[in-house]
C-alpha cells in the first residue's frame, strides 16, 4: 500500500498527463484570453493612454474568464467515464483528491495563463515595469480561481445547462480575488506601503480557497456519485 | 407484514411536516393580520407623523422601506444558511422546504433594497448605482439568492438538488464576510450603521422599527405560507408517484426497471 501523500501525487501526475496529451484545454483558454484581450481596444477606442491604465484589470478580468472557461475539465470526464467513482473508493479521502485535480488544473492552466498576461499585455500598452508584479499576483491569486472553481465543477456535475450556471455560482465567489489582486498592482505602481499587505491578502485567500475548495467540492461530489 | 412497515414508516416521515401544517395553519392567519396591520400603522406615522429630514427633505422616507429590506435580506441568508446546516448535519425534513421557501423571498428583499436605495441615491448623490462597497456586497448577497435559485431548479432530482444547493449556501455564507471586507478597502459613499438606539432621534427611529417588525411579520407569514405550499407540492408529487406505481403493480409485468426506478424516486420525494 502507498502512501496518501505518494497517492496523491500520482493523481495530480495523471491529470497533468491527461491535460497535456488530450490537448485543446489549454489551447482553448489561452486563444480565449487572447480574444477577450483584444476586444477591449476594439470597444473601448485604441487610446494607449486609456488602455495602459486599465490594462491589468482587463488583463485579471480576462483571465478570470479563460480560467472559467476549463473549470467543467476539473470533474466532468472522471465524472462521465467512472474514474470518479474509482478514485472514491480508494484509499485517499474525496477532499484530497478534489485537492489534488485543483491543483493539477491550476498548474495545466493557472500558471500558463499568468505567464501569458505580459505578452497580451503589450496589446494593452501595459507599463512593461510593472508586468512582473503582475505576474506574481497573478500567480499568487489564480490558486483560489481553481480551488473555490472546483466546487462550482462539483456542483454542477448533474445539471443541465452547467456551463452557464458555473459561471453564475463562481464569479461571484472570485470577487475578493479580483479586488486584493488589482489593488496589489496599483499599491506596486504607486510604490505605497499597502503593497506587502495586499498581496498577503491575496495569498491568505488562494491558501483558504486550498481549505475550503475541496471540502465542499468533494461533499458535492459523494451526493452525486453515491 | 410488509405493508403495515410501510404505512409506518410513512407516517414517520409524515409526523413532523404534519404537524408544522397544524401549528402554521393556526398561526398563519394571525401572523398575517398582525403584519398588515403593524406595516398600515408604519406607514401612517411615516407619511403623517415623522418629520421630514432638514437636509434629504421627504425623500427620507424611502429609508423606512430600504433598512427593514435590506435587514430582512441578510436575515434570510442566514435562514436558509441555518437551515442548510440543519439538512446536512441533522437531516430534519423540514429544513430544505424551509430553504428553499426562504430563497424567493430573500432575494425580493434584497433586490427591493437595492431598488429603494438607488431611487433614494438619485436625488441624494445625484446617481442611481455608485460601486460602493455597501452596494457591491449587496449585489452580490443578490447574485448568491440567484446562484442558489438557478443551482436548484437544473438539477431534476429533488433530493440531490437539495443537498447541492445546501452546500453552496454554507459556501456562500464562509465567503459573504469576506466579501463585504474585501468591498470595504474600496472608497465608501454608503453611510455607516448608526447605531439605532443613540443617534437617530426617537421620531424618526420608532417608525422605522415598527416598519421593521412589520415587514419581519411579513417576511414570516409569506415564509410560513411558502413552506406550506412546498409541503402540499410534495405530497401531491408523492401520491401521484403512489398512483402509478400502483396501476403499473396490477396491470401486466412490464418493465422492471422502470417501475423500480419510480419506486425510487417516490420514495425520495416522500422524505
Amino acid at each position: 500500500m502507498r502512501g496518501a501523500f505518494a497517492t496523491f501525487v500520482a493523481l495530480v501526475r495523471r491529470d497533468l498527463v491527461l491535460a497535456v496529451r488530450e490537448g485543446g484545454a489549454l489551447g482553448t483558454a489561452l486563444g480565449f484570453f487572447l480574444i477577450v484581450v483584444a476586444l477591449m481596444p476594439l470597444g473601448l477606442g485604441p487610446d494607449l493612454n486609456l488602455l495602459s491604465r486599465i490594462a491589468s484589470g482587463v488583463l485579471w478580468i480576462a483571465l478570470l474568464l479563460a480560467a472559467l472557461l476549463s473549470l467543467p475539465r476539473i470533474f466532468e470526464a472522471d465524472y462521465e467515464d467512472g474514474a470518479l467513482e474509482v478514485m472514491a473508493m480508494g484509499e485517499l479521502p474525496m477532499e484530497m483528491v478534489a485537492a489534488a485535480k485543483s491543483l493539477a488544473h491550476w498548474i495545466s492552466t493557472g500558471i500558463p495563463l499568468a505567464l501569458m498576461a505580459p505578452m497580451l499585455g503589450i496589446l494593452l500598452n501595459l507599463d512593461l515595469a510593472s508586468a512582473p508584479v503582475l505576474v506574481a499576483t497573478m500567480l499568487a491569486g489564480t490558486p483560489a480561481i481553481s480551488f473555490l472553481g472546483s466546487i462550482g465543477a462539483a456542483l454542477t456535475l448533474k445539471a443541465r445547462r452547467g456551463g452557464l450556471l458555473l459561471a453564475l455560482l463562481v464569479l461571484p465567489l472570485y470577487i475578493p480575488t479580483l479586488i486584493f489582486g488589482i489593488s496589489t498592482v496599483n499599491a506596486a505602481s504607486l510604490a505605497s506601503d499597502s503593497f506587502w499587505p495586499s498581496f498577503a491578502i491575496l495569498v491568505a485567500l488562494s491558501l483558504g480557497s486550498a481549505v475550503l475548495g475541496p471540502i465542499a467540492a468533494a461533499a458535492a461530489v459523494k451526493f452525486q456519485i453515491q | 407484514m410488509p405493508t403495515m412497515q410501510t404505512s409506518q414508516s410513512i407516517t414517520q416521515k409524515l409526523a413532523n411536516p404534519t404537524r408544522f401544517m397544524d401549528l402554521s395553519g393556526r398561526l398563519l392567519p394571525w401572523i398575517t393580520v398582525a403584519s398588515a396591520g403593524i406595516i398600515a400603522y408604519a406607514m401612517y406615522l411615516v407619511f403623517f407623523v415623522a418629520p421630514p429630514d432638514y437636509q434629504q427633505g421627504q425623500t427620507v422616507k424611502i429609508m423606512y422601506i430600504h433598512v427593514p429590506s435590506a435587514w430582512l435580506g441578510m436575515m434570510a441568508y442566514a435562514l436558509i444558511a441555518i437551515s442548510s446546516f440543519g439538512l446536512l448535519v441533522f437531516r430534519h425534513p423540514l429544513a430544505d422546504v424551509s430553504a428553499k421557501a426562504a430563497a424567493p423571498i430573500g432575494a425580493a428583499f434584497t433586490l427591493l433594497a437595492l431598488l429603494t436605495g438607488s431611487l433614494w441615491g438619485k436625488p441624494m448623490w445625484g446617481t442611481y448605482w455608485v460601486w460602493d462597497a455597501r452596494l457591491t456586497s449587496v449585489l452580490l448577497l443578490f447574485f448568491l439568492y440567484l446562484g442558489l435559485m438557478a443551482l436548484r431548479s437544473s438539477i431534476e432530482d429533488e433530493a440531490l438538488a437539495a443537498k447541492l444547493t445546501a452546500v453552496l449556501a454554507l459556501v456562500g455564507v464562509i465567503l459573504l464576510p469576506i466579501i463585504k471586507f474585501s468591498v470595504d478597502w474600496w472608497n465608501t459613499l454608503h453611510q455607516p450603521s448608526t447605531g439605532l438606539t443613540t443617534t437617530v432621534h426617537a421620531s424618526i427611529r420608532v417608525p422605522l422599527l415598527i416598519s421593521a417588525f412589520g415587514f419581519s411579520l411579513l417576511f414570516f407569514a409569506m415564509h410560513m405560507k411558502a413552506m406550506r405550499n412546498e409541503i402540499l407540492r410534495r405530497r401531491v408529487k408523492a401520491l401521484r408517484m403512489a398512483e402509478v406505481e400502483r396501476a403499473q403493480s396490477n396491470s401486466p409485468p412490464g418493465n422492471p426497471s422502470v417501475s423500480g426506478d419510480i419506486r425510487a424516486r417516490a420514495a425520495q420525494a416522500g422524505e
